[in-house]
C-alpha cells in the first residue's frame, strides 16, 4: 500500500545475527540517559497547559523525572508536549516548531483535544488531533487529563524510550508530507473512502 | 472603596534609590573628585539611528501567557509600535453553542477562560436563568458566590505566579500554585474535577456540598492569608519589582473607559467601576467587602489592587460560609431540573419532563439577557438569544481579556522590549477568552 | 504620604437620595419600566427611532442605521446620558433567514448607572454596512473588527478592519452566518492542507514588513504576491 517499512522488520534481522553484547548495554545507557532527563516543550495552548503547569510545581513535581528544565526553545528540546486545543491558524506553527527539534524527539499529545480533537469542538476552526500534523507518540486522554494522568504518559514514554534500539535506523526518519508521496490521499478519494461512515465535512451526521 | 497606594515605599533591599533603580556610581571623576560626564562619542552612521527594527514575539513563548503574536516596531530597544495578532486559539465556541441546549453549552463556558471554570458556569447560569425567568434558591446563591470568589482566588494566584515569573521571581510561582492545590482539593471534594468544573445548572447546581466541606473551607481561609502576606513580603516593596513595574503601560481614567477596560485594568487606573457593587448580582450588596482602587494605572497599582482583592475574597467567603441557608439547592420546576430518577421511573408526568429535557432540553421563552458578572479579568457577559427553541440563535460571550489586550499598542508605546513583557502580564490575559 | 485623589466613582451622577444598587429581583419577561434613555433618543432623534422595546428589564432600541453615529455620539457626549462604556458590538443573524440581521451595541453609563442595547437591523439583500463608533469609543477597535470576520459586517469609517480571529487568506466565509455550516464547507483534509499550505514565517503584512525594510529581502514570488495586492499578514 506504500507505507513505509515497519520498523520490526529492521529489528528482524537484526535479532537473527544476534545482539552483540556491547550493542544492548551502549543501548541500554543511551536511552537510560534519553528517558530520564526528557527536556519538555510545552506547547501549551489552552487548559491543559495550566494542568502542565501544575504538574510541574511543586504538589507532582516534574523535577523528579529529569523534566524540570523546560525548554521553550525547540532546539534544546526533548519532547513536545502538546497541551491544549490546536486551531487551523496554530498548525503551521506546531509544523515548524516540530521541524525545529532536533532528533531524537518525542511527541506527548496532553489532553482529548490535541489527541483527537474533542468531540466539543468538532468544528471549522479544530485540527481534529495534533497527529494529522506531527507524528505523536503516546496520547493522553483527558479533559483536562489529572497531572497523575500526565505522569502516566510520561512514563509510558520513557518506556518506549527505553526499549528503542539504536540499530534500528527507522526510528529517526522524518517525512515531510508530499503531494506527490503515496501517503497523500486527494480529498475525493477520502469522500469515497469514508462514504459508509460519512466524514466531518456531510452535516447531515447526528443531525447536526 | 479603599485606596491602596502610598508614594514614599520603603524599600527592602538597599543600594537602591526610590524608584528601584541601582545607585549608580560615577565611573570617572576629575581631579576635585567630582564626577564627570562623559561625551557620547559621534555617531558614524547616522543612518542607523533611523532604522527601526521589526520584533516577532510569539506565538509560541514563555511569556505571552498562551499563544498571542506581537509584532513590535523598535527603535533600538525602545517600542515604537506593537501590531497584536490574536485568534490562534480561537475555537469556535459562539458557533458551537448554536448547536447546544443550554446545559450543554456549560463545559464551554469552562474551556473559554479555563483560570475561571467555576466563575464561568455561574456567569452563564444566571444569564440563562435570566432568559428563562427562573429565580434561584438561598442556598444556591450562596454557594455560587462561594464559587465566584474561590474562582477569583485561584485566577488572581496563576496571574500573580505567572508574573513573578515574567518579571524574573520564580518562588512565588511555586507558592501560589500550592495554593491552587489546596483550592483544588475543596473543588475535587464538592464538584469532582480540578479545573474545568461545568457545575452550575440551569435552574441550580449539579450537587449539594459534602459533609464537613464548610469546614474544610474555614481551615484553607485561615491558612491562606498567610500566604498571601508571604508573598506581599516578597514581592511587593521589592527594589527589582517596583523598578520594573512602577510607571509603566499607565492608562489614565478617561482612556481605561473609552478603551472599554475592566476589572483591575481599570479600577487601578482609577475608576472605581465593580459589577459586583454596581450591577449586583447574587445579593452581593449584602455582603461587607472594599473594592480596591489604585491611583497610577501603571503595573504595580494593577498588582496592587489583585493583591487586596485576593484578601477581599477571603472576607467574603468567610461571610458566605458563616450566612450558608439550608434549602434546596435546585429550583422545584422540572421543566428545567430534571427530576429525581426514582420518580422518572415510576411517575408518569416526571417520565415526560425527563424525556423532554434529556432529548430536547429545557425551551425558554423568546428573549434576550445579558447579564454582566465581575470575573476576576473585568466585566463579563454571556448574551443569549432565544428563538424559543431548546438551542439558542446567538450566543455570545462578552471578553474581557479581548477587550483588554486590544489596548495593549497604547499601553507599550515608547517602553522598552523587556517593560513590554511587564505590560503584557499585567493585563491578566487568557487566550481561550480572547479568542474563544 | 499620600496624595488624596478622587476616584472616578460609578453612579456619581445620580442623585444623593437615589435608592443603592441591588441585584434585581422577580423581574417580568415583558413590561418592565424602560431605561430613561430611551424617551429621551426619542424625543432627540424621533424619525431614527424605529422601536423600543424592554424584555428582562433591559431596554432595546432599535434606530435606522443611518443615523447610528450620530446617536451613538449623542449618548456618549450629551451631559444627561454620559454612555462612556461600550461592553460589546456584536451581531444576531436568526435561524430564519429572511429576518434581518441585527447589530447589536451595548452600552453602560457608569455615572448613571444604566444599561441600553442599540440595534441597528440590516436587511437581507441591502449591502452588509454600518457605520463604526470607533471615534467615539476606542474599546470597538477589536470588537468591530471580530463582527467583521464573523459575520461580514464592514463598519465604514474603522481604521483598520480586517480579520482578527481567522487567518486573512480564509477562504471558506463567515463562520457565524447561519449558512456556514458547523464544520466548515471544505473538508478536514483540505482545510488542513490550506492551513499547513501557510508558511508561519512569511506572515508580515506589507505595513510590517515597510518598517522592517526587509521586503527586498523576500522570495521573488512573495514580492510578485505582496505587489499584486495580495494580504499575506492576519
Amino acid at each position: 500500500m506504500g507505507l513505509s517499512r515497519r520498523p520490526d522488520a529492521a529489528l528482524a534481522q537484526l535479532s537473527s545475527g544476534g545482539d552483540p553484547w556491547v550493542t544492548t548495554r551502549l543501548d541500554f545507557v543511551v536511552n537510560w540517559a534519553r528517558a530520564n532527563s526528557l527536556w519538555p516543550m510545552p506547547f501549551g495552548t489552552a487548559c491543559c497547559a495550566i494542568e502542565f503547569m501544575a504538574t510541574a510545581a511543586s504538589r507532582f513535581d516534574l523535577a523528579r523525572f529529569g523534566m524540570e528544565r523546560q525548554s521553550f526553545s525547540p532546539r534544546q528540546a526533548d519532547v513536545l508536549i502538546c497541551a491544549g486545543r490546536v486551531p487551523f491558524k496554530l498548525a503551521p506553527v506546531l509544523r515548524r516548531i516540530w521541524q525545529q527539534m532536533p532528533q531524537p524527539k518525542w511527541c506527548i499529545s496532553m489532553g482529548s483535544c490535541a489527541s483527537s480533537g474533542n468531540g466539543i469542538f468538532d468544528n471549522y476552526a479544530v485540527v481534529q488531533g495534533i497527529d494529522t500534523i506531527i507524528p505523536v507518540d503516546v496520547y493522553v486522554p483527558g479533559c483536562p487529563p489529572r497531572p497523575e494522568g500526565l505522569l502516566y504518559g510520561i512514563m509510558l514514554l520513557q518506556k518506549k524510550v527505553m526499549n528503542e534500539r539504536a540499530a534500528d535506523k527507522s526510528l529517526r526518519n522524518e517525512m515531510e508530507p508530499d503531494p506527490r508521496s503515496q501517503l497523500y490521499i486527494p480529498p475525493p478519494v477520502i469522500d469515497e473512502i469514508s462514504e459508509p461512515f460519512g466524514n466531518s465535512v456531510h452535516q447531515t451526521r447526528s443531525g447536526l | 472603596m479603599a485606596t491602596k497606594r502610598t508614594l514614599e515605599v520603603e524599600l527592602s533591599t538597599t543600594g537602591m534609590d526610590a524608584q528601584g533603580r541601582p545607585q549608580r556610581v560615577p565611573l570617572v571623576v576629575d581631579d576635585g573628585g567630582s564626577p564627570v560626564a562623559l561625551e557620547a562619542p559621534p555617531a558614524i552612521e547616522p543612518d542607523l539611528a533611523g532604522e527601526h527594527m521589526l520584533i516577532n514575539i510569539g506565538p509560541q513563548h514563555p511569556a505571552t501567557h498562551g499563544v498571542l503574536r506581537l509584532v513590535l516596531e523598535l527603535d533600538g530597544e525602545t517600542v515604537v509600535r506593537c501590531i497584536p495578532h490574536i485568534g490562534y486559539l480561537h475555537c469556535g465556541f459562539e458557533k458551537s453553542g448554536e448547536y447546544r441546549q443550554y446545559n450543554q453549552i456549560i463545559p464551554y463556558t469552562d474551556r473559554e477562560d479555563y483560570l475561571n471554570s467555576p466563575g464561568n458556569n455561574v456567569a452563564f447560569a444566571l444569564g440563562a436563568e435570566r432568559l428563562f425567568g427562573i429565580e434561584i434558591t438561598e442556598r444556591c446563591k450562596v454557594l455560587r458566590v462561594i464559587l465566584c470568589e474561590l474562582s477569583r482566588i485561584i485566577s488572581h494566584l496563576v496571574w500573580l505566579g505567572t508574573t513573578c515569573i515574567d518579571i524574573g521571581a520564580f518562588t512565588p510561582f511555586l507558592w501560589s500554585f500550592e495554593q491552587r492545590e489546596k483550592v483544588y482539593v475543596l473543588f475535587e471534594k464538592w464538584i469532582g474535577a480540578r479545573l474545568t468544573t461545568t457545575f452550575t445548572r440551569v435552574g441550580g447546581l449539579g450537587a449539594d456540598i459534602p459533609d464537613g466541606w464548610t469546614d474544610d473551607l474555614k481551615s484553607f481561609l485561615t491558612a491562606f492569608p498567610k500566604v498571601v502576606d508571604e508573598i506581599d513580603r516578597v514581592v511587593t516593596k521589592n527594589g527589582i519589582w517596583v523598578g520594573r513595574t512602577i510607571g509603566l503601560g499607565v492608562m489614565t481614567a478617561e482612556e481605561a473607559i473609552n478603551h472599554g477596560l475592566s476589572g483591575p485594568m481599570v479600577r487601578a487606573s482609577g475608576v472605581a467601576y465593580d459589577v459586583r457593587k454596581d450591577f449586583p448580582y447574587l445579593d452581593y450588596e449584602t455582603y461587607d467587602f472594599d473594592v480596591p482602587v489604585g491611583t497610577n494605572g501603571d503595573v504595580y497599582d494593577r498588582y496592587l489592587v489583585r493583591m487586596e482583592e485576593l484578601r477581599q475574597s477571603v472576607r467574603i467567603l468567610e461571610q458566605a460560609s458563616a450566612r450558608l441557608p439550608e434549602g434546596p439547592i435546585n429550583v422545584k420546576d422540572h421543566r428545567v431540573i430534571l427530576p429525581p430518577k426514582s420518580k422518572a421511573t415510576s411517575d408518569m408526568e416526571s417520565m415526560i419532563h425527563h424525556f423532554k429535557q434529556v432529548m430536547e432540553g429545557p425551551r425558554p421563552p423568546l428573549g434576550e439577557v445579558y447579564v454582566p458578572v465581575e470575573s476576576p479579568k473585568g466585566e463579563k457577559g454571556y448574551y443569549m438569544v432565544s428563538d424559543g427553541t431548546s438551542k439558542p440563535v446567538r450566543w455570545r460571550i462578552r471578553p474581557p481579556a479581548f477587550v483588554n489586550l486590544s489596548a495593549i499598542p497604547k499601553m507599550v508605546e515608547g517602553h522598552l522590549l523587556s517593560d513590554v513583557i511587564a505590560i503584557n502580564a499585567s493585563i491578566d490575559i487568557v487566550m481561550g477568552e480572547i479568542d474563544r | 504620604m499620600s496624595t488624596s485623589f478622587t476616584p472616578v466613582v460609578a453612579g456619581s451622577a445620580l442623585p444623593a437620595d437615589a435608592p443603592a444598587a441591588a441585584t434585581p429581583k422577580s423581574i417580568s419577561h415583558r413590561g418592565g419600566s424602560p431605561n430613561p434613555t430611551a424617551a429621551a433618543l426619542q424625543a432627540r432623534f424621533p424619525n431614527s427611532v424605529r422601536s423600543v422595546t424592554v424584555v428582562w428589564g433591559e431596554t432595546t432600541v432599535i434606530v435606522d442605521r443611518g443615523q447610528l453615529l450620530e446617536t451613538v455620539r449623542w449618548l456618549h457626549d450629551d451631559p444627561s446620558q454620559r454612555y462612556d462604556f461600550l461592553a460589546d458590538v456584536t451581531a444576531v443573524e436568526f435561524r430564519d433567514l429572511e429576518q434581518p440581521i441585527e447589530v447589536v451595541w451595548h452600552l453602560r453609563s457608569l455615572p448613571y448607572r444604566r444599561f441600553l442595547r442599540l440595534k441597528v437591523l440590516l436587511e437581507k439583500g441591502t449591502p452588509l454596512e454600518v457605520a463604526s463608533v470607533w471615534s467615539v469609543y476606542k474599546s470597538a477597535d477589536w470588537l468591530e473588527r471580530e463582527c467583521y470576520d464573523m459575520f461580514g459586517i464592514r463598519f465604514t469609517g474603522h481604521p483598520d478592519l480586517r480579520r482578527l480571529l481567522m487567518w486573512e487568506q480564509y477562504k471558506e466565509g463567515y463562520p457565524l452566518r447561519k449558512d456556514f455550516p458547523l464544520r466548515g464547507r471544505f473538508s478536514r483534509s483540505e482545510q488542513l492542507r490550506q492551513a499547513l499550505a501557510a508558511n508561519p514565517e512569511a506572515r508580515y503584512s506589507k505595513e510590517e514588513l515597510t518598517i522592517a525594510q526587509a521586503f527586498e529581502d523576500l522570495p521573488d514570488d512573495m514580492r510578485r504576491r505582496l505587489s499584486a495586492g495580495e494580504k499575506t499578514g492576519e
